[in-house]
Parts: C-alpha cells; structure tokens; sequence
C-alpha cells in the first residue's frame, strides 16, 4: 500500500478509535457505577479493534500499549479477575493516555512519553498482581530472542474471515528466516469429510533472526481470536528488563486528569475541519427534495419562450409558489444535516463530574435531559468550553461537602443537572446544581471592594447576580475567598455571545443555582434589518436589537474624551456611529435625520447610529476569512437579492474595538 | 511523464495584463477566471488598495486595485477594465487592471532578474524581467500581491494587545 494511501486510512482509524475510546471511557463509567457484565465485553471489543487497526496502518506502540491493557481485559472477561475501582482507575487513564497517543499521531509525532511508559509497566504490574495465568508469566519474561518458534493452528472458520494463512506467513518471513513445517494431523481421513471451506492445516514455524514478541504477535493481530497460536522463545538475546516494574509515582494520575482535558481541547480543534456522520434518512429526504424541485423546474421550463395567455398565469403562480416551498424545505434539510445531537457533548461530563467530585471529596450524582436535541455543528463545538466552565464552577463552588450537606438538611448527594431543550428558533441549555447558591452578601462585598458598585442598597437579587459576569470577578484572588461563584464567568459571557447567545443565572441561597445558555440553532442563516450608511448596506443581527428609536438632535450629549451619550429608557447608553467605526463617507451626520438602533451585545447595551433601516431579511451567513480575513466588527458576509454582498455587523465585536478605541 | 515534466520546468505559461502602459505577466496557473468590472463593497480597516469584497458564485472574495497596490494613480473604470480573479494557496482574490491582452510563453531561461532600483522603487512583488518582441514584460510574484500573512499578524497581535490592556 503507496504512503499516502495509508495516512488516508489513518485518518478514518483515528476517528474511529477515538469513537471507540469515548465507548470504552462511558462504558467504564457505567461499570463503576455497578453495570452489568455486558460491558467488559464491549469495552474489551473496543481495545481489540483499536489494538489490531494500530498495528495495521501502522502504529505498533499504540498497539503494543493496548495489548497491555486488552490482555488485562481478557482475563476480567474470562472471569480470572474481578473488576474493581483500582481497575477501572487503571483502564480510564489508559484511555486518556491512547487518547493522547492519537493526538500525538494526528501530530506526526513520537507516540510514545513517559507517562504512557509508566502507564504500561503498570498494567502489566497489575497483570503480575493476583493471581496470573502461568503462562501468562511465562509469556512476559521473554520479549526478544534470537529464535523463536511458532505454532499456527487456525480455526477451522478462520478462510471465511477472508484470512489467507499464506500471507502471514510471507510476513513472518519479513522478520527473518522461516523453516515451516506443515501439521497434517487435523486433515480428515476421506475425501468425502474435506470441507473445501474450512482450514484444515497446521504449521509450525521456527524463524531465525533476532525479532520482538511484539513484532511476532503483530503479524497475527487480526487472526488472534481465529487461532491457537503459541510463540515461544528459543534463544534469548539478553537480560530483560524485569516484568513486574515499579509502579508509577503517585503524582503520575494526578497529572493524566489535568492531560486528559488538554487533549480533548486539541482534539476538539482538530476537530472542525472534520466528517460529519448523517443519517441515511436525511439523505433520502434531501433527494426526495431535489426531485421534487426538479419537476417543478421543468414545469417552469413550459413558460420559457413562449407568451404567457392569461389562462396559463395561475399554472406559472401555483409553479412559482411550488418553487418557493422547494426551495424552504430543502434550506431547512440541508441545514438539518449540520444538526447533531448534544449528546456529543454531554458525554464528556460523566467523567469529568467523576474526576473532579473524587479529587474534591463531593458526592455528585449527574443527570442528563435532553441528550438528543439537534443543534448545529458548529455551534456544538463551540459549546464545550462554557459548558465544562460552568460544570465546574458547580462542583467546586456551588455543591456543599457531604458534612454541610447533612447540616442543611439535604442529601449527601448533590445533584447536577444538564438539560437540553428548543425553545423557538433557540435552544436551550441548563446547568443547574441543588447546592448552595449563590452568596449574596459574600459578592456585594467583594464587588465593593473592587470598586464595581458603591452599595447593594436597592439592587435586586438578579443585579447582585450580574455582577459575578464582571471581569474583574475573574482573578483567582476572588475565588478562594468568596464562597459564591465566579472563575472567569465573564469568558463565559464571552464565548457565549460570540455564538450569539446570552447567558442569564438563578440562584436562591441555600437552594441552588440555574445557568441558562441561549442560543441560535444555527450560525449558518440570521435574521437580520438591513441598515443603511452613506451608500452602503449593513445587515444588524435582529437577536441584537433592542428597539429604534428617532431621537431630537439635542438627545445626544458630548462627554469630555470624545464619547457621547443618549438617555434611553431611564439610562445612558454611549453611542456608537457605524460610520465612524467603519469609516463610511457620505453618511447622515445630524443626530434628528438618522435613527437610533438600540442594540445588546457581549452584556452591555448602545446605541448604533445608521441612516435608516431599509427592511428585514434572512441573511445566509458567509466568511470573509476563506479568501481574506477576520474584520473587527463585523462577523461575516452575505449576498442581498441583487447579487451584490453586503456585511453582517458583530455588535459584541463593536463594542470591544469601541472599547479600545477608547483605550488607545 | 519524465519527457513532459522537462518541458514545463523549461518554460511556463503567463497571461499579460495592462497598468499603466505597462505589460505585466501572471501565471497563468495561479488565474482562475477574468471577468468585467463590477462594484465592490468596501470593507473597514483595509489597506488602501484593497477596494473591497464581490460576489463569486457565492464566494466572498476580496479585490485589490494593482494601480493603487503599485503606488499609481488610480483611474476611472472603464469596458476595458477587468478583475482577474487568482487563487494563490487556496485562497481566492481579485485584482483589478487596465486591460487584458495576451498568454505568453516564457521559457525559463528568458526570466531576467529584476535589476537592483535603489530603495525607492519597491521591487519585491516582482519575480523577474522577460520579453516578448519589443516588449518588456514585468513578471508578477502572485503570492506577495495580497500578504495574507501580515493581515494575519497583525490581527494575532491586536486582541492580545487589548487583552493587556483591560487586565491593566
């Protein structure tokens, strides 16, 4: 197979090992919490696909890595070993440490580190434990030698597995030189008992030349459960390592935790560019759709050329209306081909909530709602990060220790909740906890001495709540005294509203906390006013405009620095001109000739000053970073009804470069 | 395969455009497409010569005017003036010139170096010198035209400098 042949395979491998660690990493999970029998099997599938695919397209560490850890799951299966917390421990950083392995390969480079040595004397270290098959022993003192012989007895089905016994052997032969004999013994005594199909033959092989197990044993990975195979050293080259090494240094789980959330953040970002999986249902669908708009397309094609009788213009209406619902349906199903479930991301929590509920002495019970609301893709991703934030946040800051717990009269365990819903054109996410809540007292004093607000007198519980979004609330000075919440909510904040959504909190001391991410189904199509400045057109994202308003000139007032203001419902926005921030000539300059946008971005409210606003459309959001590159304040590009382009406003964005404006 | 691969390391195809009575030549494997002018819409915080972005079958693709990338007068638009739309590394974009006018076969041998001008005459979107007939013809180095990668660090160094300065 030509190189480039196989990295393309590599690539489908590597998607879906890590397919088959997130199978391995819940199924764990499940067996912690006391799940049946059924699971080690499917686990043990999952590190024999990964071990044999490793050693085919070429990665014999990882799969020498996971033949440790599958022949440890071979013997729970077997029912030799018991399963228990010190095993699951083990086989959960063994996912993580192959998990990195693939981020390492997806790098191109060196598979193996220490930890992943590490990890591996200590499975072994955990088969030596115990009471072990003899020959297991046997099996691990020897790992090279100068000879080695092999005994090959396929099973009698191994031919219908399309398994040619010919060409292991001429890969064996890659390793040295090979004296083979063939064992007879099984052939049936009369032609009529041959089954043509069947394998009847046995060969023991004696290869000369210096060669490792591994090397041995990868030849035959794909036949492994198809055969007897015995391979046996005859002469041994040296001292070997002893088997049975030290185990790791205590701090070695420690630092795995903390890697595995690296590596998912690495993976998730090679991640974007990636396949997306659909169902053939929607596929169906879609083709239903383009033939459906193909009839209507030749119906039309009747009309061309010829003159329209006005007996025939209620046929051309019915087909333009035709056309039209066509064409809706088929934007909604191709946009539904980008929806996937959140289950993607709610998988990752049950371990993290684990980890981190261990390492804090919490008893956490999970609960998930709604793992198979749709969303898109691109949005999914995205996602994660506030998600994994707010979890946290809930475990460290929000859920009590049992002992508290018990002396507030509640469970031992704390309950967190991650629920999933659509709400309109929105969908819905809540991180809610029955914990503590937030504290109110503990953030208006913090918040005072930060010098946010002068006193609490008169603020609602919501406001107090607000200012935990502040950012000065994000250093970690705040967070280990204040008992309430806080790291780095405003990144939170940030990161939500960059995917045009909004975060709002709830919070009842004593009782616990809701956070509740909204955001848009998708980022692919908006619905936007088209404002005009000067000769240009600018979509404003409707999800951010509050209202607009046509003020008096003398509305607006010039503050010392350059800033100006307006009163706007019992407050002062500051005001930004979109032809100043764009650099637009020929626009309206008079505050009475222009209009007023009132908009909310990034959790601050303004005023955007435009000529006019011309209509409302639904704009299919294009980037301008394929061909040129990211614009401050604006969020993308799309194409008006003339066919010309127009620019999509990103108010967060405008008001972080107003803000520097302000700054520099 | 070996015969025709010699043929084309020897010598290579460019399509000449007008500038200002000047002939400049553009790899021809590096143009996607020539079309008409038509208008752009401006984009914020550009460089001077970036005239905007249109609408390529869907695609937004920036245009930069060769007159003002090259530090000339710039000239009304006229039925002659066209865009050549190039793709350099995957990466669409427009130039804007006076005209069109021929595809030139250039033998790699007849590309003379571009002659050392002095600090004033700005040479290194240039990849060399060649002629066809009378003519000199100025040979284009397309990747340096847009540089993709100074836009692209200078926004790296932006948010990173408001970051510093909110912390502050």
């Amino acid at each position: 197979m030509s190189k480039t042949g196989l990295a393309q395979f590599q690539q489908v491998f590597i998607e879906e090992s890590l397919e088959g660690l997130d199978t391995m990493e819940s199924s764990l999970l499940a067996l912690d919490n006391g799940g049946d029998a059924e699971l080690v099997h499917t686990i043990f599938r999952a590190a024999h696909s990964i071990k044999g695919g490793a050693a085919t397209f070429g990665f014999p560490e990882m799969s020498s890595f996971t033949h440790e850890a599958e022949s440890l799951l071979d013997e729970v299966r077997g029912g030799k070993r018991a399963i228990d917390g010190a095993i699951i421990e083990l086989l959960l950083r063994t996912v993580d440490c192959l998990r990195a392995m693939f981020a390492r390969a997806q790098a191109g480079e060196p598979l193996n580190d220490a930890v992943a040595e590490a990890l591996r004397n200590e499975l072994a270290a955990a088969m030596g434990r115990g009471a072990p098959v003899a020959g297991v022993q046997a099996r691990r003192e020897v790992d090279q030698a100068d000879a080695w012989t092999v005994r090959f007895r396929p099973h009698a089905g191994m031919l219908a597995g399309g398994n040619e016994p010919l060409r292991l052997i001429r890969e064996l032969a890659g390793l040295g030189e090979l004296t083979v004999k063939t064992e007879l013994d099984r052939l049936p005594a009369t032609l009529a008992a041959l089954e043509p199909t069947e394998c009847h033959l046995g060969w023991t092989i004696e290869l000369k030349g210096p060669a490792r197990r591994a090397d041995i044993a990868a030849v035959f990975d794909w036949v492994e459960d198809e055969c007897d195979l015995a391979i046996e050293a005859k002469h041994i080259v040296a001292e070997v390592a002893s088997p049975v090494a030290t185990p790791a240094t205590p701090a070695a789980p420690a630092a795995n935790v903390a890697d595995a959330g690296a590596v998912r953040a690495q993976r998730e970002a090679s991640a974007e560019s990636s396949s997306v999986r659909v169902s053939i249902d929607k596929i169906d669908g879609l083709i239903n759709l383009v033939g459906e708009l193909v009839i209507t397309q030749s119906m039309l094609d009747t009309f061309r050329g010829g003159e329209v009788d006005a007996s025939r213009l209620a046929m051309l209406e019915h087909g333009l209306a035709q056309l039209a619902r066509h064409t809706r349906e088929l934007q909604e199903s191709v946009m539904g081909i980008r929806m996937l479930p959140i289950a993607s991301v709610f998988n990752r929590f049950p371990r993290m909530v684990r980890d981190i509920s261990q390492k804090l002495g919490k008893q956490v019970k999970l609960d998930l709602v709604g793992e198979q609301t749709e969303l898109d893709k691109t949005v999914l991703e995205k996602i994660g990060d506030p998600m994994v934030h707010l979890v946290r946040n809930a475990i460290d800051h929000g859920l009590e220790t049992p002992e508290k717990r018990r002396a507030a009269g509640k469970q031992d365990t704390g309950t967190l909740t991650l629920a999933a819903s659509h709400r309109g054109g929105s969908i819905v996410v809540e991180v809610s906890d029955d914990g503590a809540g937030l504290n109110r007292d503990a953030i208006v004093s913090k918040a005072v001495q930060r010098g946010l607000i002068a006193s609490a007198e008169g603020m609602s519980d919501e406001a107090v709540a607000e200012l935990i979004f502040q950012p000065g609330f994000s250093t970690a000075a705040v967070t280990t005294d204040l008992s309430g919440r806080g790291v780095g909510m405003d990144v939170v904040r940030r990161n939500v509203s960059d995917l045009g959504g909004t975060v709002t909190i709830r919070s009842t001391q004593g009782k616990g906390s809701v956070f509740t991410i909204t955001l848009p189904l998708t980022l692919a199509i908006i619905d936007g006013l088209t404002a005009a400045v000067g000769e240009e057109r600018y979509i404003v994202p409707l999800v951010s405009i509050v209202e607009s308003v046509q003020l008096k000139a003398d509305a607006v007032r010039s503050v010392a620095g350059g800033g100006e203001l307006f009163r706007f419902r019992g407050e002062y926005l500051p005001v930004i001109r979109l032809h100043d921030a764009f650099g637009c000539d020929t626009a309206v300059q008079a505050i009475d000739e222009g209009l007023m946008v009132v908009v909310e971005g990034d959790g601050a409210r303004m005023g955007l000053f435009v000529d006019g606003l011309i209509g409302q459309q639904q704009a299919v959001v294009k980037s301008l970073e394929a061909n040129y590159r990211r614009v401050q304040g604006i969020s993308g590009a799309t194409i008006l009804a003339d066919g010309s382009v127009a620019l999509i406003v990103d108010i967060a964005g405008l008001v972080r470069l107003q803000g520097r404006r302000k700054a520099a | 395969m070996s015969d025709n691969h010699r043929s084309e390391a020897l010598q290579s195809q460019y399509l000449t455009v007008n500038l200002a009575h000047e002939e400049y030549g553009i790899d021809i494997l590096a143009v996607r497409e020539i079309r008409g002018w038509t208008p752009v819409t401006r984009i914020p915080q550009a460089p001077h010569y970036v005239l905007g972005v249109l609408n390529l079958r869907g695609a937004i693709v920036p245009v930069i005017d060769m007159r003002l990338r090259f530090g000339l007068e710039r000239e009304s638009y006229s039925a002659t003036t066209v865009t050549v739309i190039i793709t350099v590394a995957g990466r669409n974009f427009g130039v804007v010139v006076d005209a069109v006018s021929d595809v030139l076969d250039v033998a790699d041998d007849a590309i003379r170096p571009v002659p050392d001008m002095g600090v004033t005459v700005d040479t290194e979107y240039l990849k060399g010198l060649t002629s066809a007939g009378e003519r000199m013809v100025l040979l284009l180095d397309v990747d340096k035209l847009l540089q993709p990668q100074d836009a692209q660090m200078l926004e790296a160094a932006l948010p990173a400098a408001s970051d510093v300065k909110a912390v502050a």
